[in-house]
């Protein structure tokens, strides 16, 4: 379609002017995380470089700071990574599982069981917090990985997806490998799950960044600094950072929100098609 | 009044395709012509540009004498049937019809009438309170007919309109097209890929190949007196049959036959004798032989294909010859034909022009 | 459900058991505690606990500052929710149409996704920061007295600006997939009706986008109900005032800094309602509009 000049003008200037609002905070936070902190304090945020990137990481991923001085962001990050993948893949199995049972089985409770994990749809975890935190407490599963990770997944959002994904899958298929005498978890393995990689890529990737990104459920979790993800201890340590001390630290605070939106973002740029088609294929 | 005049047009992609190579032509008043060529030859591109859907890179495009190059779509008062109909989904058939008057500007009494009379005449006014979804291809076709009829536009444009519905439905419904337009009198441009439908459809023909019109003119014209290679052998269905020739020493070799009657061919260059199968006729001293491979029985016709023995070698030369209602021949037979002189034509390979 | 199952009794039910236990412990126990001391009022130590019925649901709806949050948690969810939608909608028809750059357009427009909501709350803050923010000192260079330590108004402007920035790029994403469902040939048929690209949006695309729109606009009053504690959490923390307290926000401070469990239970049993109606609605409601 043709279309007219000054119409393709604008379009590039919405374009541009859409691509600097979003771009902007993440820009000048990195750019101004390369600047010592007097600079920021005396100038207040920079665009560009500042000749101090590897000193200013090197102390914020290496050195140890927060309330106790007891976490580095490096711990931070690893606490991420640990909870982003130990959500993605274990939200992957136990939603894949489940789905797998309430599409390809006929058992009586069928029914209701899918309603019950329906209803985890309608409940986010902030509607639930204070009594979740009670149960986990309760169970001694504060500050560990296995609190951290687990209770997220009880959300059905997961299931949902790949329950949409295998209705979709040529009824034929079962036949044949039934024919072909496989059993249940022969089919799963051999057949649907290969299937599924696309979907199950996706997924992972979405999941990634969505255990990454959690927030609310690991600040009530975590009690010792070193458990701290970066997502939460940027908060914490921001405090230190700005009030602590005698200059404030803007350049480090800026250089955890750096790091802290690195890895789920590169994820989504590198993973960008798969991502896209999670995301868009899910919410049928 | 409405007439049509392409001069010089042209198009280009930015990757270098060179779609449309250099299009004149002029159609006249209440005219339909049909472009006909094969997938991608530019005939849609063509079209479009007509429309304002393409750019147009070179040339200038006129209505009734006026340059439409630089003028949007919807103010060149030209309206399109597409291949898959395009109606609007979430609008029922009426708005679907009344969607352009009413951008229009015309007062709501009189697109109802419009709207109406043209459903009446396109069997559709029972459908005008139902969407898209609800009707069968046939139906929707109309309804894009509709569309477009009721904007009493200066050109019709018809994008492959018939590609998708069933065989016998496509004959009823080009029927109903040529009838339309004849008694609507709007000048139409159409375009398919199919001969037989522009064959049947067209008041004035262009074939076109990879970008260039080969020739335009009527369908007889074109079947009769084609200028080239490529038309004749996309025109006629079957299609021509067309034997490798050579022409030394003032005799025509096809094969390992000599055929005379024909004069002033260049010599040395390799040549095309293209007879059609109507064109041929048994006969005890034939100058072709051929051994039958398939009999086609068509009932009120028949075709006869098989190997022409003057070509021994890698490669048969097919032949396919009519036979006429209920013919007896079966495979394997051997058969001698000849040909009528006067209605053979020669070609160039290289060129296509044709010699004779 | 598939008409070709497999028919085995104990299966079924290893593969299901993950999720459910999970359910069950981490979902169903809390959700249940949460209704179950919604009608509970505890003394002042915690010791002992009374069965008040619906006091807790009494004492909150008709509590000022939680119809204070209620209001502003309303009011906050239409504005990000139209804003976001609005900004992104434009930039996705934009998008779909660009010839040139339209890939790199479509990556540099979607990765905001992945930011999380404190880590764009907190670059907001700092963005803000008196000393160090220029969107701070930018505005009270243009004569907009500004403060939103102080501001009711003020703060919720940086709330609300933060909220519409990260959800643009789901939206755009959902738009974007959405626009490029519709038969292009539709829109050529549109080019020839109507001669102004404006009445062409509005009365073509526009309505044949209603599905992806219906469906974000639940996602984004939930995305705005829930997921912007994190914003808030890092930016205003409710302040000033209780001016910008969600009552996501409102249940966190009650129950967990306020220890008040009765309460911001009610509270808690009070939004599930809400979300119940939400859901309901998106699923009757969605499902009827779609099909053409």
């Amino acid at each position: 379609m043709t279309h007219s000049l000054w119409r393709s003008l604008s379009t590039h200037g919405i374009l541009i002017l859409g691509t600097i609002f979003m771009g902007a905070p993440v820009w000048i936070a990195f750019m101004s995380s390369t600047h010592p902190a007097d600079t920021l304090i005396r100038d207040g945020m920079q665009y560009w470089f500042g000749g101090h990137l590897l000193e200013t990481y090197n102390e914020v991923l290496f050195v140890e700071g927060g309330v106790m001085k007891k976490v580095t962001a490096s711990r931070m990050l690893y606490n991420s990574m640990i909870l982003g993948v130990g959500f993605a893949v274990g939200k992957v199995i136990v939603s894949m599982s489940a789905a797998y049972a309430i599409v390809y089985f006929r058992f009586r409770l069928a029914t209701p069981l899918f309603w019950v994990i329906f209803m985890t749809l309608l409940l986010p975890l902030e509607v639930r917090i204070v009594p979740s935190y009670g149960v986990v407490a309760n169970l001694g599963l504060l500050d560990t990985h296995f609190g951290l990770i687990v209770p997220l997944i009880a959300s059905a959002t997961g299931t949902f997806y790949f329950r949409q994904y295998f209705k979709s899958v040529p009824e034929e298929l079962l036949e044949a490998a039934r024919l072909d005498n496989a059993g249940p978890v022969r089919f799963l393995i051999d057949i649907l799950v290969p299937l599924s990689k696309t979907m199950i890529a996706a997924i992972l990737i979405i999941m990634f960044v969505v255990g990454w990104n959690q927030y609310l459920w690991p600040l009530l979790m975590t009690t010792q600094e070193e458990n701290y993800t970066i997502v939460i201890g940027i908060k914490q340590i921001y405090q230190v950072l700005s009030e602590g001390g005698e200059l404030p630290q803007f350049q480090k605070a800026f250089a955890l929100t750096v790091l802290a939106t690195l890895p789920p973002v590169a994820v989504v740029l590198v993973f960008q098609n798969w991502f896209v088609k999670g995301l868009v294929e899910s919410e049928k | 009044m409405s007439t049509l005049t392409l001069s010089g047009v042209n198009k280009r992609y930015d990757n270098g395709a060179h779609a449309v190579r250099g299009v004149d032509m002029s159609i006249a008043d209440g005219e339909l012509v049909v472009f006909v060529g094969p997938s991608g030859c530019g005939k849609s591109t063509l079209l479009r540009m007509v429309a304002g859907l393409e750019s147009i890179t070179e040339g200038e495009v006129a209505i009734d004498g006026r340059r439409i190059n630089e003028i949007s779509p919807a103010d060149r008062d030209v309206a399109m049937v597409f291949q898959n109909y395009a109606l609007y989904p979430h609008m029922t058939v009426f708005r679907n019809m009344a969607y352009g008057l009413a951008n229009r500007g015309m007062a709501k009494v009189e697109i109802e009438a419009k709207v109406r009379e043209t459903a009446k005449m396109l069997r559709i006014g029972e459908f005008l309170e139902r969407r898209p979804a609800q009707l069968s291809g046939g139906q929707r076709q109309r309804v894009a007919m509709g569309r477009a009829i009721v904007r009493s536009p200066k050109l019709f444009l018809f994008d492959e309109p018939l590609s998708n519905l069933d065989a016998k439905l496509r004959v009823q419904m080009r029927i109903e097209i040529k009838r339309l337009q004849r008694e609507l009198g709007v000048t139409a441009i159409y375009v398919t890929h199919d001969q037989t439908e522009a064959m049947t459809l067209a008041d004035r023909l262009a074939v076109i190949n990879e970008g260039r019109i080969e020739q335009m003119g009527s369908p007889m014209e074109l079947y009769s007196d084609p200028r080239t290679l490529f038309v004749a052998s996309f025109i006629g269905s079957p299609h021509i049959n067309l034997l490798p020739a050579r022409f030394d020493q003032g005799q025509l070799l096809v094969g390992d036959t000599t055929l005379t009657g024909f004069a002033d061919l260049p010599e040395g260059v390799p040549l095309m004798l293209g007879i059609r199968p109507e064109h041929l006729s048994l006969s005890a001293d034939g100058t072709f032989e051929m051994s039958i491979d398939l009999v086609e029985q068509l009932g009120a016709d028949s075709m006869i294909y098989g190997a022409v023995s003057a070509f021994s070698g890698e490669e048969p030369i097919e032949l396919c010859f009519r036979a006429g209602e209920a013919t007896r021949h079966v495979p394997g037979e051997r058969l001698k034909l000849d040909f009528q002189t006067d209605r053979a034509m020669v070609f160039r390979q290289d060129n296509g022009e044709r010699l004779i | 459900m598939k008409r070709v199952q497999f028919e085995r009794s104990v299966v079924p039910y290893l593969f299901v058991a993950p999720q459910i236990l999970i359910i069950a412990i981490f979902f169903l126990l809390p959700a249940g505690q949460a209704i179950y001391q919604s009608f509970l009022l505890e003394d002042a130590f915690g010791i002992s606990s009374q069965f008040v019925w619906f006091r807790n649901y009494e004492d909150t709806i008709l509590n000022y500052e939680w119809l204070g949050s209620a209001g502003f948690t309303i009011i906050f969810s239409a504005v990000v929710t139209f804003l976001s939608l609005a900004i992104a909608l434009l930039l996705a028809v934009r998008a779909n149409e660009v010839l040139h750059g339209s890939n790199s357009y479509k990556t540099l427009l979607m990765w905001a996704y992945a930011v999380a909501a404190p880590v764009a709350g907190l670059m907001g803050n700092l963005m803000f920061n008196p000393f160090v923010g220029d969107l701070y000192k930018g505005m009270n260079a243009l004569g907009w007295d500004f403060n939103h330590k102080l501001d009711a108004f003020d703060a919720s402007f940086v709330v609300i600006l933060i909220a519409v920035w990260k959800q643009v790029s789901v939206n755009f994403i959902f738009f974007l997939s959405g626009l490029q469902g519709i038969p292009k040939s539709v829109l050529e048929a549109a080019t020839l009706d109507c001669r102004s690209p404006t009445r062409r949006f509005w009365s073509i695309t526009f309505p044949l986008l209603a599905p992806t729109t219906f469906f974000l606009m639940v996602i984004n009053i939930t995305y705005a109900f829930f997921e912007t504690f994190g914003i808030i959490d890092t930016t205003t923390r409710g302040s000033p005032g209780g001016a910008t307290m969600t009552l996501v926000y409102k249940v966190y401070t009650d129950g967990f800094l306020g220890a008040d469990l009765g309460g911001s239970s009610a509270q808690s049993v009070i939004l599930m309602i809400m979300v119940l109606i939400l859901t309901v609605f998106q699923f009757r409601f969605i499902e009827r509009k779609v099909h053409y």
